[in-house]
């Protein structure tokens, strides 16, 4: 099975990434050769096995913990947003989403 | 134990420093300010990122006074640099990426947290591949401290050679002595990949051991952080300070206490049964790495030790289902760079979505896009079972299968990469000769084992060699343990490039 240039569109949109027509067909070389070496994976027979997420789970029970829903930080809205491109009164700016 | 008017201060070992330190014969400051020196002597490397001379001297200044109080941690007034993996405060974090050039964290991660509190003082930022993929940190966007454009970080062992990576800088900042240790973290490979091709020690803990907050998401469910020094013994010192539960910060993160991973560090190798995978030494493994190895092998029979044959029968699968579950997981971690909250924001864009693919096209680098493209394509619908899903489901064989080989040994050893470092450049055209060098590292990551790389030798063009050792889960103790013998016995983690 081998991608085509429409694959490649399709997959950067739900990337969000814009790629011009040099990078496309880089790209579609590049992923065509990756999916060759993935190949031999899908043939594995993997019937009644349980997928491992986290590692440890192969030996043990793990519980992935939820921390109560309480405020734990006190309020540094300045030195989070310190790193944001664009900030007005302490608001993120963003392009108009709604007209 | 030596004195600083006979040694240098970067020749000492972490613990030959802490205890010169506790004895006041030298302050941090002073120590702070040669390893500023000596890594501002050697920026041709390229192996740091950051550096905040003021920052640092604080921090020395501060380990002092903990040590006049007699406060003082087992890291006290030690100089450690970190991964641009994890966020710090008064230093720009960076993953080495454009996207995010110059950016301040507002906290420290917490493995960076630790080592503070156990008295660590920080000298800087060190180059990694952008957001830790890579094999070679020829992915890195950040221009190293001295240079003004991105340049490679050079292996000090032959500086026309990759470190690599993706825990390059890392790496080259213990070989060259610009740090007596560092972090780094292994998604892949990424500690004992480049320690083996540098000549140092790494270890990368059992996955879940050290906290991941702070950590810039690679792969979340393979991402675990690890010390890299010169010696077993140092790293023992330093992973026991890294790792313990947070619970409240990573939800991966296990609820096994903290411990002393020095504690067994003498302990005899009498009648330990070292598990040799045959699928380690076929046909692709170099015949120089081979012989490096395989005498390292010899010592552990003459240290009491039995070498037992196994078998890992994915091995070859775990390239596959390691290079679908990784992209697919920074596909969705990286998918929080859309230049609203921080990073790069492009500079004209027509509408909200045009303004994320092109902030997302110029703040990511080629292999960045490429790994994006493969999670996004095996995550969407209609391709999630076959891919993603099929290789979790491969990686629980994989980790069953390391179950069964550990029924006839108590830890297993191989090399850590098909041969020694290669050339920059070299495999420039062809990412997937990076992949398929990933071989030998990637089966202890799919499992969450921890792993770790022991200079083993060297070989061709006189290039550093590594034995990978792999233990069962929570057995660091007696992976350090089994790495001290080796280095009581050889003298390859004492050997020094040339030049410096």
């Amino acid at each position: 099975m081998a991608l085509t240039p429409q694959d490649i569109g399709r997959i950067a949109n739900l990337a969000r990434l814009e790629l011009n027509p040099a990078e496309s067909e880089r790209m579609l070389t590049r992923l065509n050769g990756f999916f060759d070496i993935v190949e031999k994976m899908r043939a594995v027979d993997t019937s009644g096995l349980e997928p491992l997420a986290h590692p440890v789970a192969a030996v043990q029970p793990v519980t992935l913990r939820l921390r109560e829903d309480i405020a734990s930080e006190p309020n540094q809205r300045e030195a989070n947003q310190q790193s944001a491109p664009a900030v007005e009164r302490g608001l993120f700016l963003v392009p108009k989403v709604i007209e | 134990m030596s004195s600083p008017s006979t040694t240098a201060l970067h020749d000492l070992s972490v613990s030959d420093l802490a205890r010169l330190l506790r004895a006041r014969e030298v302050s941090a400051v002073e120590t702070a300010q040669h390893f500023l020196a000596r890594t501002k002597a050697h920026q041709s490397l390229g192996a740091y990122v950051a550096l905040n001379e003021e920052a640092t001297l604080a921090q020395a200044r501060a380990a002092d006074g903990r040590m006049a109080a007699g406060t003082a941690g087992a890291l006290q007034g030690v100089p450690l640099a970190h991964k641009d993996v994890f966020v710090t405060r008064n230093f720009p974090s960076t993953a080495g990426s454009k996207m995010l050039a110059g950016y301040q964290s507002p906290f420290d991660a917490t493995v960076v947290r630790k080592l503070a509190e156990a008295g660590a003082v920080t000298l800087g930022k060190l180059n990694c591949d952008e957001f830790a993929m890579g094999s070679a940190n020829e992915n890195s966007a950040a221009a190293p401290v001295g240079f003004d454009t991105p340049a490679p970080v050079r292996n000090p062992w032959d500086t026309r050679r990759i470190p690599g990576g993706s825990s390059g800088g890392s790496a080259v900042a213990v070989a060259a002595r610009l740090a007596p240790a560092v972090t780094g973290t292994d998604t892949g490979g990424s500690i004992r990949q480049p320690a083996s091709f540098c000549g140092i020690t790494g270890i990368k803990p059992t996955y879940g051991r050290a906290s991941r907050y702070g950590m810039v998401a690679f792969a979340s469910s393979l991402d675990q952080a690890g010390p890299m020094a010169r010696s077993a013994e140092d790293c023992a010192l330093l992973l026991s300070a890294m790792c313990g539960p947070d619970p409240d910060r990573d939800s991966t993160s296990l609820d096994m206490p903290a411990e002393d991973f020095s504690r067994s560090l003498q302990d005899s190798l009498d009648g330990l049964r070292i598990g040799i995978p045959a699928e380690f030494f076929g046909e692709g493994l170099a015949p120089d790495v081979r012989a490096a190895v395989d005498a390292a092998l010899k010592e552990y029979e003459k240290l009491g030790a039995r070498l037992v044959p196994i078998s890992l029968p994915r091995t070859e699968l775990s390239i596959p289902v390691y290079y679908i579950i990784a992209p697919a997981e920074a596909s969705s971690n990286l998918s929080r760079f859309d230049g609203v909250k921080f990073g790069h924001r492009a500079k004209d864009y027509t509408d909200l979505v045009d303004m994320y693919k092109k902030t997302r096209a110029e703040g990511f680098g080629d292999e960045v896009k490429c790994r994006i493209m493969i999670g996004t394509y095996v995550l969407s619908h209609g391709y999630y079972d076959a891919y993603y899903l099929q290789a979790q489901k491969i990686r629980r064989m994989i980790a069953e299968d390391f179950q069964n080989a550990f029924q006839q040994c108590d830890l297993i050893a191989g090399p850590v990469a098909p041969s020694v470092a290669w050339k920059l450049g070299e495999h420039g055209n062809d990412p997937l000769a990076d992949y398929l060098a990933d071989i030998f590292t990637l089966p202890a990551s799919l499992a969450g084992l921890p792993g770790m790389s022991v200079p083993a030798g060297f070989g061709e063009g006189n290039m550093p060699v590594g034995l990978q050792l792999i233990g069962n889960y929570f057995q660091e103790a007696r992976l350090l343990n089994a790495a001290h013998r080796l280095q009581q016995a050889t003298d390859f983690h004492l050997r020094q490039p040339g030049g410096l």
